[in-house]
């Protein structure tokens, strides 16, 4: 391999950033979504990326063509976002924040063992059509077309989903939900419609996700989903929980952190880096505890 | 106001019949049963201390901590790196340093230190995060957990990183665990029922009524925290020289869950509540462990299903949460006095005359 000038060496390693940072990105939206009108952390999040990759990955055994077993994957992962919240949150709607989030956490745990129990635990290999598995280089410069498509996938999504939240009815109501639920209520908005979009949303997304997240890795595991969504977490965290230009900003920035942090720590320290992440979260939380794009509001101290 | 002569005699009468139920079970256990029950009630004590321990910084101050699992890990790495035996240390640990390297401990002092450390540790924690609140905290507990775990993978020397580690002495019996459950239970009781324990449950119930009051909202979150973390990392210590050999994996969210669901099903806040539910919790997942590996009624077999007993343990907590989110007890404590006419009428006269 022919070494990069310091020029290639920053394009090469910004667009991994802003790759990553889209992956992230989409999936903290999913999440901010939910916190934002429910006050729930939803940890299953992550086990709908599970749930879409294995989707596609048996329809492409079974002989589909990747684009439809790819809308596949998305379309069961949306259900199963779906399903979880009519089983699981819809009846503890209103309980105490941390009774939510234990709840999330237990879906997790059902999600991931029936994965294991119905998948087997060892991972599978995910064969992802050329495609997706290309590299395109100039000179030196080798960008990998997953990465492209990540970028590029996010930018659409994003834009939908601003003309979506911004210029719809329902983006409205959902708008309008996440301020202030009894206040929605009282205006007759029907906030069953709006959660039930909120979480097919970012299932939809979630699922997506999925399939760029496999498609970059490679293969699959029943507990593939635990890393993405521990750092989406963090992503939606620094922008400001609930808040989903907070959410895009955070994953983007939490992109570009380990990039960075890849880069300077030294090799000894490396290993260390998701331990330096989540240290700087949490003073990040020392100074903004809402994070950077939170409400401002002065709840504690 | 109207229990506050009956509470201190009632208080003592029921934690002195429970010590002597328990001491009596424990010898009854250890004398009269299997090995295999041993080691049921010894991991049931470890849990009971991690649940209570629990219940005091979350149940209490409503502080809700997701990472306590990772003071777990420090006490039982503490104290597994000062107990190992000097002769396995050359061999498994050569990069240890030296003064590490010649060191043998006690399980006791090791526990202690180990539980000292943790405490450290959450001090420092606690002095950042206790000023976060909801799910915020939740967040940033979960952060410290997985640079604890980022920590034991990777620091090769100390913890032989992501390898197994092995060779800790079989200290934890049931004498220990037993005893060290009465001490984590008694001092978190009185801390509960102590001025301090008001305290926090006032922060919990309606913060700004409490700080206005004067309570130093912080002090009294970070007096909870530490406590608590120390006793987390005790039970960590017993753990270690309890299962011997253990990796860094085992201290992650599987362990998190199952603490976490006892302290629900038996109430937060209520330290009998978390005694009920540990004790609930570990029946039900042993009956449902040797389910999974397969069920003969006769007529109808169930083949063996693994995994199955995590699934249904989901599915339970999730019902919990949906038809009874305070859990068996609630905020309640368990109270036998009534079953003692004469400590109840003496309590009875002591408020007539009182009035």
């Amino acid at each position: 391999m022919t070494s990069l000038t310091p020029l290639e060496f920053f394009i090469q390693q910004a667009i991994n950033a802003i790759s990553i940072g889209s992956i992230y990105a989409l999936m903290a939206i999913g999440l901010a979504m939910v916190f934002g009108i429910l006050r729930l952390i939803n940890f299953a999040h992550g086990d709908l990326i599970m749930v879409g990759s294995y989707a596609a990955l048996f329809l492409t055994i079974a002989g589909v063509p990747f684009w439809i077993a790819a809308s596949g994957g998305i379309v069961a992962s949306g259900l199963t976002g779906l399903l979880m919240e009519r089983l699981a949150y819809r009846p503890i709607r209103g309980a105490q924040d941390v009774a939510m989030l234990l709840t999330s956490f237990a879906v997790t745990i059902f999600l991931e063992n029936m994965g294991i129990l119905l998948f087997n635990p060892s991972s599978r290999p995910f064969s992802a059509p050329n495609f997706l598995n290309s590299a395109f280089t100039f000179g030196a410069l080798r960008v990998n077309s997953v990465d492209v498509i990540a970028i590029v996938v996010a930018g659409i999504l994003l834009v939908l989903l601003t003309f979506f939240i911004t210029r719809t009815e329902l983006g409205t109501s959902m708008r309008a939900v996440s301020q202030d639920l009894l206040a929605s209520r009282l205006m007759g908005i029907n906030i069953n419609r709006v959660f039930v979009t909120a979480f097919g949303i970012g299932s939809l997304l979630a699922g997506v996700v999925g399939i760029l997240w496999s498609a970059r890795v490679g293969k699959i595991d029943p507990l593939m989903g635990f890393y993405p969504v521990l750092k989406a977490f963090v992503a939606s965290v620094i922008g400001g929980l609930g808040s989903m230009p907070g959410a895009v900003l955070g994953g983007y920035i939490l992109g570009i952190l380990e990039i960075l942090l890849q880069g300077i720590l030294p090799a000894s320290l490396t290993p260390f880096r998701d331990g330096f992440v989540f240290g700087i979260l949490i003073v990040l939380l020392l100074f903004r505890p809402n994070g950077l794009l939170g409400s401002t509001e002065k709840e504690k101290f | 106001m109207q229990n506050n002569e009956k509470r201190p005699i009632s208080t003592l009468v029921t934690g002195l019949i429970l010590i002597a139920i328990f001491v009596g079970l424990l010898v009854f256990i250890n004398f009269g049963t299997s090995s295999y029950m041993q080691r049921i009630v010894i991991g049931l004590c470890i849990s009971i201390i991690l649940v209570v321990s629990l219940n005091l910084s979350s149940g209490f101050t409503g502080v809700f901590s997701l990472g306590h699992i990772g003071f777990m890990a420090i006490g039982a790495y503490t104290a597994a790196i000062l107990t190992l035996p000097l002769s396995l240390k050359g061999a498994y640990l050569p990069d240890l340093p030296a003064w590490l390297e010649t060191t043998q401990l006690p399980f006791l002092p090791a526990t202690l230190i180990g539980g000292v450390l943790a405490m450290l540790v959450a001090l420092l924690l606690g002095a950042s995060i206790m000023r976060l609140t909801g799910p915020y905290v939740g967040v940033a507990t979960l952060g410290f957990l997985v640079i604890v775990n980022v920590i034991l993978t990777n620091w090769d020397s100390m913890t032989r990183g992501a390898r197994t580690f092995s060779g800790v002495p079989p200290y934890t019996n049931i004498w220990w665990s037993g005893v060290w459950t009465i001490v984590t239970i008694y001092v978190i009781w009185r801390l509960a029922k102590s001025s301090y324990g008001r305290q926090m449950m006032a922060i919990r119930d309606n913060f700004i009524a409490a700080q206005s009051l004067g309570i130093n909202v912080l002090r009294m979150r970070l007096l909870a925290f530490c406590v608590s973390a120390f006793f987390t990392a005790v039970a960590g210590s017993l753990w270690a020289h309890f299962i011997q050999s253990f990796s860094p994996k085992a201290f992650l969210f599987v362990e998190t869950f199952s603490i976490i669901t006892m302290l629900i099903a038996g109430g937060m806040g209520s330290i009998s509540g978390s005694v009920i539910g540990a004790v609930g919790i570990t029946i039900l997942s042993e009956v449902l462990r040797n389910a999974e590996r397969g069920i003969s009624l006769g007529f109808i077999s169930i083949p063996p299903v693994y995994g199955a007993s995590q699934i249904l343990m989901a599915v339970i907590f999730i019902l919990l949460i949906i038809f009874r989110p305070e859990g068996i007890m609630g905020k309640r404590e368990l109270d036998f006095s009534h079953l003692i006419p004469f400590t109840f009428k003496r309590a009875k006269r002591k408020e007539v005359a009182s009035q």
